[in-house]
């Protein structure tokens, strides 16, 4: 379309037709404050903050949902413009759970920095609560309608990026609360537990379910030998926590920060990683060779686990049955390092950093006990970690970097990438081709199924044959791919991530994650990867080790018993 | 939870399977959904939960959605409804004409709050906001028949209309 040309506050400004004014300010350098928007995914105009005048409109105008068009006159800083801005904030600021000094989100918090920002140092108006209390019931995420401003981010995404529906308004009025059907808890609705929503919350009317406690427990208990593992993701996101760049390589820092707060051992996920694809490798060529039923769809995600539990149970039988690396990881832990340690597992107690709240869902699943223990005890998200650092005050940027401990320290740069979105397609790739060719790659980058686009194909010759692969992230993508499938369209490998741009862009990230932040991360994934000196799991020593020592081979009797799991239909609703 | 239970339903098999041949033609198309809330109501005479998770396999809209509308819009309601209904009207007219001690005595002879049923499923109780007929305030309807400047001694025989008859 043509460019149109609007006057704001005076300045001659050229934007693209069509497009909210907000934006077309935002590249004149004009900042109007919002609140309910989200960029593509929620305009909806709920908040009014965002209040202009358009020169010829008869009221103020929401500028998150009025196009430019040629012509236009709008100005953004008028005392008309200031005070309903103000007031439509402090009416929302009215009926909102004000304890800031005690929030989850303080000094994260859009609506504090707003009031902060339009110069509110008054409540006029201090209104009624909202009648309905938190909602603990689900494992990975807390509901707290007090401090719902029904902006509706989260319904956006629950709905059209995820396609999930678990939350919506109900009822009316003051009454009006963004909840599942029949106001019944998350914990027993069809919630994935994405935590998108919670990504995108400006307050903290949904969060992680915070389990630092439990963490700060066991690291005082002299009994317990407490491990951690770190989700490939987190490297790049935990910096962000501390005012680092998005996508800095904070690997080492966060080691040793790890270190700092006690843990007797400190092992990286990327290891199970490794043996993923060891695992899922095998089984994918296994059910090549056999006749088994493809397209094989990678398990790591729980989000898209229980995604395909609810919402296609009918196609469970394409889940690889390997467990997730976290799971994989916490097996491990309790058995060959309690051996290696010369550990009673009942001491050892598994802690996991992961970018993702489905993660606190996936430990708690009844079948991961693979190891006769509960494989891993809390997983702690990324923001968690960053919240018990500051509490233990550690100065994440003046540490030196220090090294993971062997043997689950030792890791690949195929492990790495399983933190963005087609990194385990990549990954297997490396090694299913040099497996399958005996020869060695000219080229380990496989740039067809890396980057944001929502659905990637490829094709790779494998000694002849030719493997058709796709990667999906989104589970609104995951929902194409999976209609493409249904449609007869043949896939022989298939990797889904549940969120965006996958665990870099995890629901228990930094925030803000958006798209440019989720490209910084994915770039400085590429760069870890890059400078590893071993970039194919099936090179890492320490898993080859494991194998001789341990398992045996992959898909074997111990393999099966320890890294393989099962799968449960769930209702739709 | 919201797992379509029938079984503490009372929703008849008859109703159940008209409410089927509602949504057929309607399938996976979500645009519908007020309307086939709507006739849903009419057949069954509520929308129980059992109801509303038809319409949404039916038509292919979250079923928190489906309740967000239910919840949303006063004509639905997701209790039975009594035989008869009626409505005090609470606009500004009849409120200044004494409707809310009307509404007093109803809630206290029927047993019932607004919005609630009586417990013999006989009537239920509602409050509007204007029926348009201000110069009659206080204006009391009960199912589509509108009363007068009702006073609260008057309620009993109109009510007597609709008992058992």
């Amino acid at each position: 379309m043509k460019p149109v040309m609007i006057t704001i506050d005076g300045l001659r400004v050229e934007a693209e037709a069509g497009a909210p004014v907000l934006e077309a300010a935002k590249k004149a350098g004009i900042k109007i404050p919002t609140l309910c928007y989200l960029k593509e995914i929620n305009e909806i105009g709920a908040c009014r903050v965002c209040l202009v005048e358009v020169q010829g409109a008869r009221a103020l105008q929401a500028s998150c949902v009025t196009p430019v068009s040629e012509g236009m006159v709008v100005r953004t800083n008028t005392p008309a413009i200031r005070q309903a801005r103000k007031l439509n904030l402090e009416l929302i600021m009215s009926n909102h759970l004000r304890e800031c000094l005690t929030c989850h989100r303080s000094t994260n918090c859009e609506l504090q920095q707003l009031a902060s920002d339009l110069g509110i140092v008054e409540l006029r108006f201090a209104g009624e609560m909202p009648p309905y209390d938190p909602d603990l019931s689900s494992p990975s995420l807390v509901r707290d309608p007090r401090k719902c401003i029904l902006c509706r981010r989260c319904v956006s995404v629950c709905e059209k990026v995820q396609q999930v529906g678990a939350i919506a308004p109900q009822e009316r009025g003051f009454n009006t609360v963004i909840a599942p059907a029949f106001l019944d808890p998350l914990g027993s609705v069809a919630c994935v537990n994405c935590g998108q929503c919670a990504l995108v919350c400006p307050t903290a009317a949904i969060h992680e379910k915070d389990q630092v406690a439990e963490v700060w427990a066991a690291l005082a208990d002299p009994r317990k030998h407490v491990v951690v593992q770190t989700a490939p993701a987190t490297r790049v996101s935990i910096g962000e926590m501390f005012g680092l760049e998005p996508g800095s390589v904070a690997t080492g820092k966060m080691v040793a920060a790890l270190r700092r707060l006690g843990f007797d051992k400190v092992f990286d996920t990327d290891f199970t990683a490794d043996l993923t694809i060891m695992e899922e490798g095998s089984e994918l060529l296994r059910r090549l060779e056999e006749g088994g039923q493809l397209p094989l769809i990678t398990s790591c995600s729980p989000g898209w686990i229980k995604f395909i539990e609810h919402f296609y149970p009918d196609m469970l039988g394409h889940l690889s049955s390997c467990k997730s690396p976290q799971q994989m990881f916490g097996a491990l832990a309790k058995t060959y390092y309690a051996q290696k340690a010369g550990l009673d597992p009942e001491d050892i107690f598994v802690v996991s950093i992961m970018p993702c709240t489905a993660k606190k869902f996936e430990a708690g699943r009844e079948e991961m006990n693979g190891s006769g223990h509960t494989d891993v005890d809390v997983v702690l998200t990324t923001r968690e970690l960053g919240r018990m650092l500051k509490e233990a005050g550690v100065d994440f940027n003046a540490l030196a970097e220090e090294e993971y401990d062997a043997p689950f320290g030792i890791t690949t740069g195929a492990g790495v990438i399983f933190g963005a979105t087609g990194g385990v397609m990549e990954a297997a790739l490396r090694t299913a081709y040099e497996l399958v060719t005996g020869n060695s790659l000219v080229s380990l980058d496989f740039q067809e199924v890396r980057g944001l686009d929502g659905v990637k194909e490829a094709s790779v010759n494998l000694n002849g044959t030719t493997l058709n692969v796709a990667v999906a992230h989104g589970l609104g993508n995951a929902r194409e791919l999976l209609e493409r499938v249904k449609s007869g369209r043949q896939y022989h490998f298939i990797e889904i991530m549940c969120c965006p741009g996958g665990c870099i862009g995890g629901g228990g990230q930094p925030i803000p994650t958006n798209r440019e932040i989720r490209e910084k991360r994915s770039a400085g994934i590429y760069r870890a990867d890059a400078s590893m000196p071993l970039r194919k799991s099936h090179e890492n020593p320490a898993v080859q080790a494991l194998y001789k020592e341990f398992l045996g081979e992959p898909l074997g009797h111990k393999s099966h018993q320890l890294l393989h799991t099962g799968y449960t239909p769930r209702d739709r609703h | 939870m919201s797992n379509g239970c029938a079984c503490q339903s009372q929703v008849t098999r008859e109703h159940m399977d008209e409410v089927d041949r509602l949504i057929a033609p309607c399938r996976g198309q979500s645009g519908n959904l007020i309307q086939v809330l709507h006739k849903a109501q009419n057949i069954v005479g509520y929308l129980p939960r059992e109801v509303q998770l038809k319409v949404a396999e039916g038509l292919d809209v979250p079923l928190a959605r489906v309740y967000g509308v239910v919840s949303f819009y006063s004509l639905f309601t997701t209790v039975p409804r009594g035989r008869h209904k009626i409505s005090v009207c609470a606009g500004t007219a009849c409120y200044v004409r004494g409707s809310s001690q009307l509404l007093d005595r109803l809630s206290e002879d029927l047993q019932v709050r607004p919005g609630g049923t009586s417990q013999d499923g006989e009537f239920s109780l509602d409050v509007v906001r204007c029926v348009g007929a201000c110069g009659l305030g206080p204006v009391v309807t009960v199912d589509d028949d509108v009363y007068a400047r009702v006073h609260t001694e008057k309620l009993s025989d109109i009510l007597a209309l609709y008992t058992k008859e």
